[in-house]
């Protein structure tokens, strides 16, 4: 019998070295799961936040360098000298040859984006194929008739700061849908700080939802635009109370 | 703005089609067709499958020689206002893809919001709504032709006739440029109304006494806006779908046919 115990005294003091051992490298193992965890994470975030963006979008410039700044000095209408509504109530929106060849005929200065232009567009009379940052998709039917001239908005509210750009920045065009960034928004968050940072669905929807409550005006709105007063905007009180219904698909819809 | 928007009365887009002027030409459907991107294959026979927002029926009397009688019944989606906007197919759509504009009176159709149960098709009485079994393909160059202003469909949704409603966005956008709010009567024609040789559409308001349809049609909107001419019916009225389409004919057995009786019902109809 105590042979038999002194066996069993042995093998339990086995048990309890292993055991320890065993909690050694079972911490050991967590730590080395704990650390491909924190790589793979870390490797992940950045190909989702850094690398696959700069795969998703490619990058195009603008046929020729347009400096807004120039062009909103030398004419008297503002935004609407060039993007006018014509009078069948649609919006021209980015001028056609026709328009820039009024002044442009022969180049008026030394720029050379400016004799770029005259030289491959003006004299062979080819349209420039601008690439429009707000192009939607072809089911949207956007009025710009009922928002500028019904609701009074300004243009920098959807459009942003466009007015006050010397240069045509890169456009971005999402590789799988074909649609402008500017449509998605920049914020890999989808975070958003002003009104014109992008112009999905729901973007339309915040304006339009938020203000559906009577009584509401857009002063009251927790956004930038009621706060950031721009010297060329007009008033916040001639902006609109928006109202909509559920059944108003077809407002928006085409 | 809101304010405004308070004095502008809701329209109700409607139509009336003198089927005694109808003859059956198919105008309307090829007008139809061409102004809203309407997709066809090669092979249009199978009318089970091929897409017509605006189609023409010819019904018979089924009498032999010489009261044989023959009517053609062009049939649009009828915008059904049923009960506060409750039409067949709204209120089945478990989307929201098509919806009951309270405002105009029209039931829309978002494509990109449709995913295909056809629920709305089943519950259509008036069978006004198509299915995409596939993508459009358009005859080489014919894609230049499309117009811009009417989405094309994709594979899997489905589609019906919108009033050209199009046309009702393009002609408030001149409006507002104008400062205006309300259209007038002509500034808003469906296609089919137009192309119709035989001047047998007529499409505008009937909330407004002015328009020729409420003048026509003359809608009764205290019962369900049954017709109170007595040649105006409108398909199915025992539904109670309410729809905005009204037929006129002066011959009795196109009245009682566009309301489906059974043979040996009695005459009694409601108009």
């Amino acid at each position: 019998m105590s042979t038999l115990d002194d066996k069993a005294g042995e093998t339990v003091e086995q048990v309890e070295t292993t055991k320890s051992s065993e909690k050694e490298q079972k911490n050991r193992e967590w730590g080395i799961i704990l650390i491909f965890f924190v790589i793979g994470l870390v490797g992940s975030l950045a190909v989702g936040w850094l690398v696959f963006p700069k795969l998703l979008y490619s990058k195009k410039k603008q046929p020729v360098d347009f400096n807004h700044v120039v062009h909103v000095a030398a004419v008297e209408d503002g935004c609407e000298s060039c993007h006018y509504f014509r009078e069948d109530g649609s919006f021209s929106g980015v001028p056609k040859l026709a328009q820039c060849v009024g002044c442009h005929e022969e180049a008026q200065g030394e720029n050379p984006e400016e004799l770029k232009f005259v030289e491959e567009y003006v004299t062979k009379g080819n349209e420039v194929p601008w690439l429009v940052y707000s192009r939607q998709p072809d089911c949207v039917f956007f009025s710009h008739a009922s928002h500028i001239k019904m609701g009074k908005l300004d243009c920098v509210t959807c459009h942003g700061h466009i007015g006050e750009s010397t240069h045509s920045r890169v456009y971005e065009e999402n590789r799988l849908t074909g649609y402008s960034r500017d449509i998605w928004g920049k914020n890999l968050a989808g975070l958003k700080k002003n009104t014109w940072d992008r112009m999905k669905m729901d973007d339309c929807a915040e304006c339009h939802a938020e203000l559906k409550a009577e009584g509401k005006t857009i002063e009251t709105l927790p956004w930038p635009i009621s706060w950031m007063p721009r010297p060329y905007e007009k008033p916040a009180s001639s902006q609109v109370r928006v109202h909509i219904q559920k059944d108003a698909c077809f407002v928006c819809h085409k | 703005m809101k304010e405004q928007h308070k004095n502008t009365k809701a329209k109700k887009y409607g139509m009336v089609i003198d089927l005694d002027k109808c003859t059956g030409c198919g105008a309307c459907m090829a007008a139809c067709m061409a102004e809203n991107n309407v997709p066809f294959k090669k092979d249009e026979s199978n009318k089970l499958d091929s897409i017509t927002w605006m189609r023409v029926y010819s019904l018979t009397n089924g009498k032999k020689f010489p009261e044989a009688d023959i009517c053609y019944i062009p049939r649009p989606c009828m915008h059904c206002e049923a009960h506060n906007g409750h039409a067949p197919c709204v209120s089945v759509c478990p989307a929201t893809a098509t919806d009951y504009n309270r405002n105009t009176g029209i039931v829309s159709q978002i494509y990109t919001r449709c995913f295909g149960c056809r629920y709305c098709m089943a519950a259509c009485p008036y069978h006004a709504r198509y299915f995409n079994w596939w993508d459009p393909v358009w005859p080489d160059g014919m894609e230049k032709y499309l117009s811009p202003n009417v989405s094309p469909r994709m594979r899997g949704v489905v589609e019906k006739c919108s009033f050209c409603f199009h046309r009702h966005q393009l002609a408030m956008n001149k409006a507002y440029v104008e400062g205006r709010r309300e259209l007038e009567e002509d500034e808003y024609q469906t296609s089919c109304t137009q192309a119709c040789p035989a001047g047998a559409i007529i499409f505008g308001d009937l909330n407004n006494p002015g328009h020729a349809v409420s003048q026509i049609a003359k809608p009764d909107h205290k019962h369900g806006g049954r017709p109170m001419n007595p040649h105006a019916f409108r398909l199915l009225e025992r539904l109670g779908t309410n729809p905005k389409v009204y037929y006129l004919s002066s011959r009795e057995w196109v009245r009682r046919a566009g309301d489906n009786y059974i043979k040996d019902e009695g005459k009694q109809g409601n108009h």
